[in-house]
């Protein structure tokens, strides 16, 4: 901070240039820092961020005769939480539900990964009649409702005898739009041409220069496009709940069969929830960072 | 190109190395040309092949479904014509479940970018720890609707819950959570918010970021507010990505499904169906009424709905993109 300097710049040029010159300064690194109003006000949001979490920990902690006695609960938690995750394990198969959304979330995420990052490299460095109108296209469809066309795709299950098992759910999702699109702008500027070219000099094929040089060069846009794909995946509710049933439940389907059938037992089903929330939570601390670079990053790309 | 084909490249003939040196050139020459064309073809094939099995196929053959006599369990049951849009269209319930739909979607839609547009302008300082902050707005984020929807249908408890409990401190209430049409709405709509604001709070940051300061300088040497500096350089400024957001947002509210399936134990969207949204009733009509034919006939509905929305949202989006030609317009990305 160059104390000096603000009421001299304010004499010059007014309040609002001393201002100036020190939104200057922070860009240039300094470290004229935002006053305390804006710390609580975040404070506040986070507040609303985390709360409903908590809260969900102090019921599933609490017993529903608590929970109907006390519509606020006090913010620290009773002593029946294990209790009551216990409870939820001997009412539904949560293990079982927990196992089918890692299965079908790790081979979603790994596959859109694969196929995305394929055809962004063959959109964004391949030359071939047709990439233009193709790409646009792919754009196109991230705008179709394609959840619309739940029924014939039921149809097409039903004839594979693909109700109530994972390939229902995995194979529909195996790659996106969204991806193809993802990769396809990320390459187009973090893959030289000369690589591609040096790599096709010393006689690699195709697919041993994607392999071995568009790969490794979109690590850090894959990784992001394989975290969302990720979450989206464990939180999809709408067509796992059409064609699983309980046997193959992933959890959100475990979480909507266990509230339907123990609607009054408030701790059981907010013990079933602090269960479900868990697993992507704690994704989220070892990952959050990527996450926010991946929003923030896409949306200024292009 | 390849002539000079390495041992190490897996996709040429390696077994016949030894006398047939040249014909062996021949070939994987022949090979290499084959895989600069064709590769390309192969590596977005994947893409097409699946969007055409499972997104297209299924949005038209929905078409084809809804003109006929449909069942879940026997099948194809004949052809009626436009019979099906016909009964849905005099349904009472189509009718509620699209003024649910939208109501849910302006009641999520508008207080959220209004919100996210504020707190990412909070975030847009030279904040200490600032991915902390960032990573703070983004948690709801990775807790599923579905969760989401128990945590908040017992904030909002019919008549005692927290909400309401809070509310009698100032002696209003208690709110019909629980039954009331606008009320549920609003509960409903909370859950959406408090997944997505954060997410939306990011994107407008990092458009906003994107806003050279020199702006801001100019604002602030003629005397502008923090709050005029607000409405005159940043809604201007990130004006482009509001347009996304508010794109996506539409696609993805207007079939909105999760949340008011799970705010009532039953799932049937209330007793009058004062929350069912029109996705719901495509899965009421398809699989507890087992008629498919009447669910295609709503979700071709729904689609055009969608899709008037949209053309309604480009129309808009042009009339802001000519009179403001000065913002750069960008293509934005949602995960």
């Amino acid at each position: 901070m160059s104390a000096p300097s603000v009421p001299a710049i304010e004499q010059m040029a007014g309040k609002g240039a001393a201002r100036a010159a020190a939104r200057k300064r922070h860009i240039e690194g300094g470290s004229r820092r935002p006053g305390w109003i804006t710390y609580v006000l975040l404070a506040a949001v986070l507040v609303v961020s985390f709360y409903p979490l908590y809260y969900t920990f102090l019921l599933s902690s609490s017993t529903s005769q608590n929970i109907a006695r006390h519509p606020i609960p006090s913010l620290i938690p009773e002593g029946h939480f294990f209790d009551n995750i216990k409870r939820v394990f001997d009412s539904v198969d949560f293990w079982g539900a927990t196992w089918n959304s890692v299965v079908v979330a790790t081979i979603t995420s790994v596959s859109v990964v694969l196929f995305s990052t394929l055809a962004g490299f063959a959109f964004a460095k391949l030359r071939f009649r047709g990439r233009g109108p193709l790409l646009i296209f792919v754009i196109a469809t991230t705008a179709v409702p394609t959840q619309l066309g739940v029924i014939p795709l039921f149809l097409v299950m039903k004839n594979l005898h693909w109700i109530d098992t994972l390939q229902a759910v995995i194979v529909p999702g195996l790659v996106t739009a969204f991806g193809v699109f993802w990769m396809t702008q990320y390459l187009e500027s973090a893959l030289p041409y000369e690589l591609i070219e040096a790599a096709r000099v010393d006689g690699a094929s195709m697919f041993r220069t994607f392999w071995n040089i568009a790969l490794p060069a979109a690590r850090p846009a894959a990784t992001m496009l394989g975290l969302f794909t990720f979450v989206q995946s464990w939180t999809n509710f709408f067509w796992p709940s059409i064609v699983l049933r309980s046997s193959h439940a992933t959890l959100p389907v475990a979480l909507s069969l266990l509230q339907a059938t123990y609607f009054k037992d408030l701790s059981l089903i907010m013990a079933g929830v602090v269960l479900s929330i868990i697993p992507l939570l704690v994704l989220f601390i070892i990952a959050g960072r990527q996450l926010v670079a991946g929003i923030m990053g896409g949306a200024v790309m292009g | 190109m390849a002539t000079t084909s390495s041992p190490s490249v897996p996709d040429t003939v390696t077994d016949d190395q030894g006398g047939r040196q040249r014909r062996r050139v021949g070939f994987s020459q022949k090979l290499g040309r084959l895989d600069v064309k064709l590769s390309p073809y192969l590596y977005i094939s994947p893409f097409f092949i699946l969007f055409a099995i499972v997104g297209l196929f299924p949005l038209l053959y929905t078409a084809w479904v809804a003109l006929h006599q449909w069942s879940l369990l026997d099948g194809e049951g004949g052809w009626v014509g436009l019979e099906n849009f016909k009964h849905v269209l005099t349904q009472q319930y189509f009718w509620t479940g699209l003024r649910n739909t939208i109501s849910i979607f302006l009641l999520s839609s508008v207080p959220q970018i209004i919100i996210a547009l504020i707190i990412a302008a909070i975030l847009d300082a030279n904040l200490r720890a600032r991915t902390f902050w960032r990573m703070g707005v983004l948690v709801p984020y990775v807790v599923a609707p579905v969760a989401v929807a128990l945590i908040f249908r017992q904030l909002f408890g019919d008549p005692t819950g927290w909400v309401n409990e809070v509310l009698s401190w100032v002696n209003l209430g208690p709110v019909r959570w629980g039954s009331a049409v606008l009320p549920s709405h609003i509960a409903i709509a909370t859950m959406v918010n408090f997944r997505w604001t954060g997410y939306n709070t990011l994107i407008f940051l990092a458009a906003m970021q994107a806003i050279p300061r020199d702006l801001y300088e100019a604002a602030i040497i003629d005397g502008a507010s923090r709050v005029r500096q607000f409405f005159s350089v940043t809604i201007p400024m990130v004006r482009p990505t509001m347009i996304f957001v508010i794109i996506t947002s539409t696609i993805g509210g207007l079939q909105i499904f999760d949340e008011p399936r799970l705010y009532s134990q039953t799932g049937d969207g209330g007793a009058d169906r004062q929350w069912m949204t029109v996705t719901m009733y495509i899965q009421e009509l398809g699989w507890r009424n087992q008629n498919f034919g009447r669910a295609a006939a709503v979700a071709w509905l729904l689609f055009i709905v969608i899709l008037i929305i949209g053309l309604i949202n480009f129309a808009f989006t042009r009339r802001i993109s000519s009179e403001r030609t000065k913002a750069p317009k960008r293509k934005k990305v949602r995960a």
